[in-house]
């Protein structure tokens, strides 16, 4: 059924349009009926894009290779679950799952807001209508995914890297976050088109940033660790520009996270925040550009890809756009507050927001440069890690020992008395922990050894923070200790899931840094009975064997691993070669010390028809405490995304005093 | 291929009344006019915003004071200024709950 496919796009498009003309017009002239109508085709246009996505997906399952996007990205011997995955496995189908997953945001945030925020929302309508217009533009003229085709026998498969479990949750994860951040910028442009800058925008679009930015988050780590176990060099991230294109428009937003906060407590940084959520909105159409436009390959490419130029001309239009708003409300942006002292909790959120920006700035130029270079000079140059590993480090770190300061100092203005009071316990165990690192022989990394040491400060001062909390809260009334700890936490929820992700955060800086800085590898050739060291670690390599999986044929050379003189059982590394793709993949194996977080990681890099393997062998230590600190940032994302019903209370009583509609 | 145009056909049939629904509803309504906040009620808007904050501002300062994560010196130095912002805001609001009833709620 591609006719229903391609008939449900246009319905879409036309809606898209009729939102973004009649939205407008109902703004501007102030039309009830007009705007609510606007509003409906917001909506519709959700349902018209979810029965192409239905049509799509069931062409999938069906194998129908009439569907030139079936064709190109699946085969008769993939498996059900990554038919499934190809969806958003090639171009087409991402950017309908962009567009389904932003008229779905659309709607759902007009919808929920339109009671109380309803004099905003009218304006809000037609910003979601031009994006969602742009990209049922795309899919309906440029890159359809109802092309049709004489059917062939079987499809071209899945490249066979993609053949992973993390492919099923890792891309729309990513798509979740990019799209998510379309709902501030939403209600940003909402705001400064309509000239209501008071919170509402802020608030009703708080629990959306979150979300986005926690999709964004956890997409991103499972993508590493599917680099990590599947596409087998040895590393979980590789600066690459995809890579990339998914972490600059999170830190835009983790900075937007924190400088929220100096507007709700201070009622500053107006004009900075707005800016935050436009870049933040524009590196996230930047990073689909990059992954879809092929410009990451050759500039060449990008002139020759079908979506190229309309992506870049969009992001033009949406940065000129947005800029030229923040101008017109500059004044009406201006903050009656002013920053007390360069030692206040605020100055320290803004050391972290120029930080956290300047890392971000420092990326996209090395994302960039090589398509500059190419232009410029017709050779590409690519700014390799080192130039990466740099800027970590030079704003990473001091961003790290701001996460333990930032939550401990007073907002306006603190004494530097009260700072080394404050401060002492943190300061004195990360320095002791320095020490014992150092005598341990942590000192071969410098840049490691400072990222343990402020990593212990933070850890101390959370540790602080919560064991302080309970404590104040059982002296309030609490009837036990579990009680007062779980009062504490669900009466600021924000702030005391904030520290659960500072926690995650200090996991990831922690295993990084092990793994990183710490890690060895050894190389060697070795035919059946041959043994290699690395560490304390003995392997023998024992055999080698071959099977028929269902799409590929699976090598796999078995290792004998032994710690010292203890026994650790055996290891197979291998690769598969798949039939259909015509493709080879390393299938690296693993062994995970769940007490000390470290990894023993192969490679059979060549396998020769004598039999005889070149292997590559890492040991990673504390690798594992990144995959730990997934789970921790989930918990801390859960705790500070959970509905605060206090919270609500409050802004519907204010809601209600101002004769707004008290439902939100 | 008839089916799939007949279900399109229904597609875009449902998605044109639900874009007319509000016209088809209230065909002649007394006022077409969007419900919009006026001066005066924005003005009200940000002052309850602006005492919403100084409350919470004053209220974490407390909590924090007593947890010991701000010391003695810094409340000293800055409980006063906030209990005063916080009866700036309250006294900006009075006036205007003073000069009449609040604004009639919206449907």
């Amino acid at each position: 059924m591609p006719e229903l496919g391609r008939a449900a796009l246009l319905v879409t498009l036309g809606l898209s349009l009729y939102a973004l003309v009649a939205g407008s017009a109902a703004a501007q002239l102030g039309r009830r009926r007009l705007a609510r109508s606007a509003q409906n085709a917001l909506v519709a246009s959700f349902g018209a894009t979810a029965v192409a996505a239905a049509v799509l997906l069931s062409a999938l399952l069906r194998n129908d290779f009439s569907f030139e996007y079936v064709a190109r990205t699946t085969s008769k011997a993939l498996p059900t679950a990554y038919t499934i995955s190809a969806f958003w496995g090639g171009q087409e189908g991402s950017l309908l799952l962009w567009l389904l997953v932003l008229t779905g945001f659309g709607a759902a945030a007009v919808t929920l807001n339109r009671s109380w925020a309803r004099d905003l929302i009218v304006w809000v309508v037609p910003v979601f209508a031009a994006i969602s217009t742009f990209f049922a533009f795309l899919v309906v003229a440029v890159a359809s995914p109802f092309a049709t085709q004489p059917a062939p026998l079987d499809g071209a498969g899945m490249t066979p890297s993609l053949q992973n479990p993390y492919m099923l949750v890792h891309p729309p994860l990513l798509y979740l976050g990019y799209v998510g951040l379309s709902v501030p910028f939403a209600f940003a442009i909402g705001a400064l088109l309509s000239g209501r800058l008071d919170e509402r925008w802020l608030v009703a679009t708080r629990r959306w940033t979150l979300f986005a930015w926690a999709a964004l988050g956890i997409g991103q780590l499972l993508g590493s660790h599917w680099a990590y176990v599947e596409v087998g060099w040895g590393g979980y991230y590789a600066w690459d520009p995809v890579e990339n294109a998914a972490l600059m428009p999170w830190l835009a937003a983790t900075a937007f996270l924190h400088s929220v906060m100096i507007q709700e407590k201070r009622g500053m940084l107006k004009v900075w925040n707005v800016l935050l959520v436009i870049i933040a909105f524009s590196l996230s159409l930047f990073g689909t550009f990059l992954t879809r436009s092929g410009v990451v390959n050759s500039i060449h490419s990008f002139t020759q890809s079908s979506i190229g130029p309309w992506f870049l001309a969009f992001i033009a239009l949406v940065v000129i756009v947005s800029l030229a708003l923040v101008f017109w409300r500059v004044r009406q942006l201006r903050s009656p507050t002013k920053l007390e002292s360069p030692v206040s909790r605020e100055a320290a959120f803004l050391y972290n927001n120029l930080l956290l920006l300047a890392l971000c700035l420092a990326i996209l130029w090395g994302v960039v440069y090589p398509m500059l270079s190419e232009a410029v000079r017709g050779e590409a140059v690519v700014l390799g890690r080192s130039y990466y590993d740099f800027f970590l480090r030079a704003f990473g770190l001091p961003l790290l020992l701001l996460m333990g300061i930032g939550p401990l100092i007073a907002w306006r203005r603190a004494s530097l008395r009260s700072l080394a009071t404050t401060f002492r316990w943190p300061t004195l165990v990360a320095v002791l922990a320095g020490v014992v690192l150092l005598l341990l022989g942590a000192g071969s990394s410098i840049p490691g050894l400072v990222a343990y040491t402020f990593s212990t400060f933070v850890l101390a001062t959370i540790v602080l923070e919560f064991a302080r909390g309970t404590r104040a809260r059982k002296a309030l009334g609490a009837t036990s200790w579990p009680g007062a700890f779980t009062s504490l936490v669900s009466r600021n929820r924000r702030r005391y899931g904030g520290y659960v992700v500072h926690a995650a955060i200090v996991l990831l800086a922690i295993g990084i840094a092990g793994s990183s800085a710490f890690d060895s590898v050894a190389e060697a050739k070795l035919t059946k009975g041959d043994s290699m060291r690395i560490g304390d670690y003995t392997l023998v390599y024992r055999s080698l064997s071959e099977r028929s999986g269902p799409n590929a044929t699976e090598i796999r050379a078995t290792l004998d691993v032994r710690r010292g003189n203890r026994d650790l059982g055996t290891l197979k590394a291998g690769k598969n070669a798949y039939t259909i793709e015509q493709q080879v993949s390393n299938e690296v194996g693993i062994r995970s010390d769940r007490l000390t977080g470290e990894d023993l990681f192969v490679i059979a890099e060549q396998i020769d028809p004598d039999g005889s393997v070149y292997f590559r062998v890492f040991v990673k230590p504390l690798v594992n405490l990144i995959w730990l600190a997934g789970l921790v940032f989930l918990l801390g994302s859960v705790i500070t995304l959970w509905p605060d019903r206090r919270e609500q209370r409050r802004l519907v009583a204010r809601a209600s005093e101002v004769g707004i509609p008290a439902t939100h | 291929m008839t089916l799939a145009l007949l279900l399109a056909a229904t597609l875009a049939v449902a998605c044109v009344v639900a874009v007319a629904l509000p016209f088809l509803r209230e065909p002649e309504p007394e006022s077409d006019a969007l419900e919009d906040l006026d001066d005066e009620e924005r003005r009200h808007l940000e002052l309850l915003e602006a005492r919403d904050r100084a409350l919470s501002a004053l209220k974490e300062l407390e909590f924090d004071h007593r947890t010991g994560t701000i010391s003695d010196e810094d409340y000293r130095a800055q409980v006063g200024g906030m209990r005063r912002d916080v009866a700036a805001a309250l006294q900006a609001l009075v006036p205007e709950s003073g000069e009449g009833q609040p604004p009639d709620a919206r449907n």
